[in-house]
């Protein structure tokens, strides 16, 4: 059988840009696996990640459905015609305990078809803060080929790291 | 849980070192189809992930359930299912356990063909699916948004049943809708 799950590529945070992009993505996968280990700079206790699929920032093309648990409730709410999509809730700013670094794994199947919209599922983890997942919907048929992951506030914090694996079926 | 570093970044989300996580096989629709099966699975593997991409026909607005059959297994009374699910405006949880509709273990909802080009994605991963000794669990995370509304589930299934996997075939609860074509169902082993 033919493995699968390759790395294409990784990125690790200095602490000086609150930007990592992934360009020029291969089309020649299935499926693409993002996973993230993340802090920001900002001088707060939180902060929220977005991304941006193919440069594409200013059409309102970005939904989500999100569902958290936060150690006291559960909840889910959503969000339509955003600009950027928001995939993280909750990244530790530098006003969090040191060392807490919030964990994404992003799926995106099917990912560089021509023919539907690109549906992202997250998974994610904020230290002793809250665990989420969110769907969400980038409402074009383009395949991706380029994903933009930034901190809404501060810089990506020196240590986070960012991986890109391609999943390839038989 | 996982006994190799490898098979937990893999079933996680992270890359498999060394070959550990392969392509089994996939299924991509051509035309609509009432089921989608994968037989022969080899029990060689540690785990196994099947990751889902597509709709249920029909244009109705409906998200109807899927279920997954293991061996041909249809008894209800061997499957059982708990759910932690949002909906975008709140959160919820259900069961079922032994129900007579649930032939098959519950992996979430299908979005049907109202809005065609809003795909539900599926991540199932079934651990220790050889393992003689174990009941088979099953986890899954589904989801789908159409830009005003949309569902995310985690959902654990159970089949009663301590035989290795050597098939399961993924079918609409309700018996109305189908698998709509351009869906895809790949099937990935993981070494342990």
């Amino acid at each position: 059988m033919p493995s699968t799950y390759t790395p294409i590529a990784t990125t690790t945070a200095s602490g000086s840009s609150s930007n990592v992009t992934f360009s020029s993505v291969p089309s020649t996968y299935t499926d693409i696996v993002m996973v993230i280990s993340c802090r920001s700079t900002v001088s707060a206790t939180t902060t929220q990640a977005i991304l941006v699929l193919n440069g594409d920032s200013g059409s309102s093309s970005y939904s989500r459905t999100v569902l958290k648990g936060d150690g006291s409730s559960a909840s889910s709410y959503r969000e339509s015609n955003y600009s950027q999509m928001y995939f993280i809730d909750d990244i530790p700013g530098a006003s969090a305990t040191s060392n807490y670094f919030s964990q994404s794994n992003v799926q995106f199947q099917n990912y560089s078809n021509t023919t539907t919209n690109k549906t992202l599922l997250a998974r994610n983890t904020a230290p002793n803060h809250n665990t989420e997942a969110i769907v969400g919907l980038w409402r074009s048929t383009s395949a991706i080929n380029s994903i933009s992951v930034s901190a809404v506030s501060g810089n990506w914090a020196s240590g986070s790291t960012f991986t890109l694996y391609g999943v390839k079926s038989a | 849980m996982l006994n190799t570093l490898a098979g937990i970044i893999a079933s996680s989300g992270g890359a498999a070192a060394g070959g550990s996580y392969e392509s089994i096989s996939t299924v991509t629709l051509t035309g609509t189809q009432s089921s989608v099966s994968f037989s022969g699975i080899p029990s060689t593997y540690q785990h196994l992930q099947v990751r889902v991409s597509g709709n249920a026909t029909g244009t109705g607005g409906g998200f109807p359930d899927l279920l997954v059959q293991f061996n041909s297994d249809t008894t209800f009374t061997n499957y059982a299912s708990h759910t932690l699910g949002g909906d975008g405006s709140s959160a919820y949880a259900n069961a079922s356990v032994s129900s007579s509709s649930f032939t098959g273990g519950y992996v979430g909802d299908f979005r049907d063909s109202t809005t065609a080009v809003s795909p539900t994605a599926k991540v199932i991963d079934l651990l220790d699916y050889a393992n003689t000794n174990k009941n088979t669990t099953v986890r899954t995370l589904s989801g789908w948004d159409a830009n005003g509304s949309g569902q995310l589930r985690f959902v654990s299934a159970l089949w009663m049943n301590t035989a290795a996997i050597s098939s399961m075939t993924f079918v609409i609860r309700n018996g109305t809708n189908n698998i709509a074509s351009g869906s895809t169902f790949a099937l990935y082993g993981i070494k342990g």
